[in-house]
């Protein structure tokens, strides 16, 4: 009965075959699939003030794109993230800026037009499974409810897609553990029933915050290629938030890197990593041990991240910075362009042109 | 009997009994034990930093709180320079062994400053009287890195990774043999974990001190141990040092391990040894060898028998009827002169 599901989402418009179609007239107009402008994130104080916690932040992700964000606790990745989708917790809302879902403002819209939007358009999957399913439902008619609301199938068609999309995502015997609830599965097996969740409606944009990192290392690899391969069949794009650099070089083609609230550089996961042109960037690839390099010697970044609410002015990483200048403590450098395709935010850029082994 | 090993298990095993309750009689899951630790030999010697890894459920904590004594086993024995540790530890030989937690945020005591937490345990323990009990306090931040005007501060004032510091030099002030560290820097922020791992390499060779380094991650693991210890559902399979271990493992677990490393070098990319399923939950540990339902060399044999740690190598153990199977397969990267 799976490939009576699959004719369901097909009917939908979701379906692969109709995917190289709409990549191409949305590539063809130019549109992003999603395009972040301008994007501030923070808390409003009584009185009128404002704490900005990410600031001004702008990326594109075309179609089929796969878009990691890396950054330490507190440098606003996951804001960033939870802001597309929509899941910004209190107090925090967005302070100004636009979010461009296929050329629409996302910010703009009305909240019911959003919410129709989460689901079939744009899924999101969180770090920690077991706080984003529901414990007392079995988790067949957890897959089960996006297609229901969304793709408008009967409660039995619907729970026909949640086995196929169970089976997809590599749980074994989906039948039986559709009906188990979120405590009776292991770590990796709540991640897939997350991911099949998220993908259950075909969505062309998938937001994943941490996904693998309550994980085991075996069982990371295969979420990670579980993600590969359904964003592989059907065009999908990624935006994946994560602190492990190696899990970005796995996984994704772009690279953003945030810090205190600001992207400091962006580009080819590749060529970033080939050859970081902020010291912020650097200073991460040196101060991880990296498996195939373990005589390399570690060099932490001195010093810690600032106090959001307490930036210094000019550049936030220049108290930690080892090609700092002093005009890097006047003004804040803005992210701009230091080679076909690559971005940095930092006046000394041109003196960062070392490749790194 | 001399024992070189500053600490030595064999045999250990810890059964949590389960079943016992109306409730759990009526559900279909009172199997009855649950092994977190089947048969663990291990010894750990002076001066060195043995890293244990494996996935969780497969008892690493477990292992590390018999090791301080904070629980207590079900079998087996806990040798401290050879001499049987007490079932119930006392004053003295909890000393001897420290504990360095995951998350430096919830093991301070939000309430005591610096100063009071060290000063607690420096006069509790006598390591030195009254008067000079500030000076040793700074003495100990010094060692972490730290200076002498965080005495009076409380924790929350304070950074991840210079929390870490804190509970670090906080198991330092009893002067301990051993430290037990679970995780120590996967709380933390990758620009400053390097920091930590360089403190522990320190403490190594400044104070001669022993680490036994509970990690899941391997580069992490492979920059700082000098030996590594593989679990897998409550038993060690594998003990190598680390270059060895890396290079030639010897059990097909410790190579999926490998294999799984997020990796920052396209050409080590592999996914040959990829595991199918998940470790199966210690309830109800597999027969024969416990690694056989995940294993692609397993057959017959494996169903059959349960392999014992035996040599492989020099200073290099495994638990797998494969071994010499496994050897024969050749890691992708490795460089030709390891053979």
């Amino acid at each position: 009965m799976s490939q009576g599901s699959s004719d369901v989402i097909s009917s939908t418009g979701i379906a692969p075959a109709d995917e190289p179609a709409s990549t191409a007239e949305l590539s063809r107009g130019g549109v992003p699939l999603l395009s972040v402008q301008d994007l501030s994130i923070g808390v409003r104080l009584p009185g009128g003030r404002t704490v900005s916690i990410v600031e001004g932040v702008s990326f594109d992700v075309d179609p089929g794109q796969r878009m990691g964000i890396v950054g330490e606790s507190g440098s606003g990745k996951s804001l960033t993230l939870r802001a597309v989708a929509g899941l910004l917790p209190k107090p925090v809302e967005v302070l100004s800026g636009r979010v461009e879902y296929g050329g629409t403002d996302l910010l703009t819209m009305p909240a019911k037009r959003r919410r129709a939007l989460m689901g079939p358009e744009i899924a999101m999957i969180f770090q920690e499974p077991m706080s984003a399913l529901n414990p007392v439902m079995r988790v067949g008619d957890q897959i089960a409810e996006g297609p229901r609301r969304h793709l408008g199938l009967s409660a039995k068609e619907a729970g026909e897609l949640a086995v196929s999309m169970m089976a997809r995502t590599g749980i074994p015997d989906p039948v039986r553990r559709a009906r188990a609830y979120p405590h009776e599965l292991s770590g990796g097996l709540r991640q897939r029933i997350m991911i099949a969740m998220a993908v259950s409606c075909g969505p062309r944009l998938l937001l994943c915050d941490e996904p693998t990192t309550a994980l085991d290392v075996t069982v990371q690899l295969q979420v990670l290629r579980l993600l590969e391969r359904l964003c592989a069949d059907t065009g999908t794009s990624l935006v994946f938030v994560t602190h492990d650099l190696a899990v970005v070089n796995q996984t994704c083609s772009e690279l953003a890197v945030m810090y205190a609230g600001n992207i400091v550089e962006s580009g080819r996961v590749k060529e970033v990593f080939r050859q970081p042109r902020h010291p912020y960037t650097r200073g991460l690839l040196e101060s991880a041990p990296d498996f195939d390099r373990p005589d390399r010697e570690l060099v932490p970044i001195p010093g810690f991240p600032p106090n959001v609410a307490d930036r210094p002015s000019g550049c936030p990483f220049a108290p930690r910075c080892g090609y700092v200048r002093d005009h890097c403590r006047q003004s804040m450098p803005p992210l701009a362009e230091v080679a076909p395709g690559r971005q940095a935010a930092c006046f000394e850029s041109s003196r960062l042109t070392e490749v790194l082994a | 009997m001399s024992d070189t090993a500053m600490l030595r298990v064999a045999g250990l095993t810890k059964t949590y009994s389960l079943g016992t309750s109306w409730l759990s009689r009526l559900t279909s899951r009172a199997s009855g034990t649950l092994k977190a630790l089947d048969g663990v030999d291990l010894h750990l010697c002076r001066g060195e930093i043995l890293a244990l890894v494996g996935e969780s459920g497969s008892g690493k904590s477990t292992l590390a709180k018999i090791l301080v004594g904070s629980t207590a086993p079900s079998g087996g024995e806990v040798r401290y320079r050879g001499e049987a540790a007490p079932a119930r530890r006392d004053k003295e030989s909890s000393r001897r062994v420290q504990m360095v937690f995951q998350d430096p945020y919830s093991s301070l005591n939000p309430r005591l400053t610096v100063g009071a937490m060290l000063a607690e345990l420096l006069l509790l323990h006598r390591v030195v009287p009254r008067r000079e009990v500030r000076a040793e306090s700074i003495r100990l931040l010094n060692l972490v890195g730290m200076e002498a005007d965080v005495l009076s501060a409380y924790p929350s004032q304070f950074s991840g990774g210079q929390r870490q510091r804190l509970a670090i030099a906080r198991a330092l002030a009893v002067r301990p043999d051993v430290l037990i560290a679970d995780e120590p820097v996967s709380a933390l922020d990758v620009s400053v974990q390097a920091t930590i791992l360089e403190l522990f390499a320190s403490l190594r060779a400044e104070l001669g001190v022993s680490i036994l380094f509970i990690a899941h991650n391997l580069a992490v693991v492979q920059h700082l141990a000098d030996r590594v210890a593989v679990m897998y559902l409550g038993r060690i399979v594998e003990v190598a040092t680390t270059a060895q271990l890396f290079a030639a493992p010897r059990h097909p677990y410790t190579r999926a391990l490998i294999d799984s490393i997020p990796r920052m070098t396209e050409a080590s990319v592999n996914d040959e040894f990829e595991l199918d399923g998940e470790p199966p939950s210690p309830y109800d540990v597999p027969a024969g060898c416990r690694f056989h339902p995940r294993c692609p060399l397993a057959s017959e044999i494996c169903v059959a028998n349960d392999p014992p740690l035996l040599p492989v190598g020099p200073a290099h153990e495994s638990a797998c009827l494969k071994a010499g199977e496994l050897a024969l397969i050749p890691l992708p990267d490795t460089p030709q002169e390891h053979r």
